[in-house]
């Protein structure tokens, strides 16, 4: 199904243009145009935030942090990881859930539990970095309160809907 | 804020590393991470170069207008402050319409692109507006039904079921959204706004 989506929106898009009778050539060139001064911002933003992330994780506070907490959770190392990764990093939750689904099982508990909680919620921390960085915004005020609140939010509801519904 | 966690993440990450750590790795690390972005960069690139081109096309034509006044009715009450019309509805409208449908490459450009007119519309440039963080918060809380990357790992692991996670998923991530928005109305107010 959503193999279809992609190709679907790009024909619609162009067959309208071509009904509005617009230079769709020309639109297309000028609005991609925009895309080199977009990277060239968003690179800067980027490296910060990958440094600062990489630096953090692999000191591995995080990961003594969760041994210490993991006997008052009873579920597996690797899904506190994911928990606590999930708003940090992307590539780490990802590389997680890998190693979740070859440790138990793809169809196992703990792999859906997994996978709703990697599929729930976004990189709260590179999405912040990278849009507010876009605009040279420097103070975010509460933006990254509210998103890590809602991150939590959505992390405790990914728990207990899994408990429901596949336990 | 985030400028704050930044430093938070060095200072602690680099101290820990000292003490209980592993130096090698770190200085791995630290000079890595260019690379690695490097190539987050390249393959974004591509994405955003293709997404602006189509995206200039609906702008164009008119298209990205007449979705912007049929979502007004649906975002307007979200975002107070852009006036009805404006082009950065229509951007964040089709930055959730991609993220929907798990394009999340595709939703990168159109967010961006929100950021910058919604900046335009913003007074203070330095710092950012309410309506900035609302959708950065929607965005953030991450509304998907399909979950493309996930369901292609699980066909690639041979699950007996790829798409079994997609209702648990639509569940947790519609109530992440809904009460991301309500903490975010909370906070607008005690922020004075």
């Amino acid at each position: 199904m959503s193999d279809y989506i992609l190709p679907l929106i790009v024909l619609g898009i162009v067959i309208y243009g071509l009904l509005k009778k617009i230079d769709i050539y020309e639109a297309f060139v000028n609005g991609s145009k925009d895309s080199f001064k977009m990277s060239l911002t968003i690179f800067p933003n980027l490296l910060a935030m990958i440094l600062s992330v990489n630096i953090l994780v692999s000191s591995g506070i995080l990961e003594d942090l969760i041994n210490f907490l993991l006997p008052f959770l009873k579920v597996p190392i690797e899904v506190v990881s994911l928990m606590i990764m999930r708003p940090i990093s992307g590539n780490a939750t990802l590389a997680l859930l890998n190693t979740i689904y070859t440790k138990y099982g793809v169809d196992s508990f703990y792999s859906l539990l997994g996978s709703t909680i990697q599929g729930c919620t976004d990189t709260t921390l590179y999405v912040l970095a990278l849009y507010y960085g876009s605009i040279a915004i420097k103070n975010t005020r509460y933006a990254l309160k509210v998103s890590l609140l809602a991150d939590i939010v959505g992390i405790t509801s990914s728990l207990i809907i899994c408990y429901l519904l596949f336990l | 804020m985030v400028s704050k966690i930044w430093g938070y993440f060095i200072i602690i990450g680099i101290l820990y590393s000292l003490f209980f750590g592993d130096v090698i790795s770190l200085n791995e690390t630290i000079l890595n991470s260019t690379k690695t972005s490097l190539e987050m960069i390249l393959q974004i690139f591509p994405v955003i170069a293709l997404w602006l081109g189509i995206a200039e096309i609906a702008n164009r034509s008119g298209l990205l207008d007449k979705l912007s006044r049929k979502l007004s009715k649906v975002l307007g009450p979200l975002f107070p402050e852009i006036p009805k019309g404006h082009v950065s509805l229509s951007y964040i409208a089709s930055n959730i319409i991609a993220n929907l449908f798990g394009l999340g490459n595709a939703a990168t450009p159109f967010g961006l692109k929100a950021m910058s007119s919604l900046q335009e519309l913003n007074k203070d440039k330095q710092k950012a507006s309410r309506s900035m963080i609302t959708f950065t918060t929607i965005n953030t809380s991450g509304v998907t039904i399909v979950p493309t990357t996930i369901i292609a790992l699980r066909i690639l692991y041979k699950s007996a079921s790829p798409t079994i996670t997609v209702i648990s998923t639509l569940i947790s991530t519609l109530i992440a959204t809904f009460f991301g928005i309500i903490i975010d109305r909370l906070m607008a107010k005690r922020y004075h706004e």
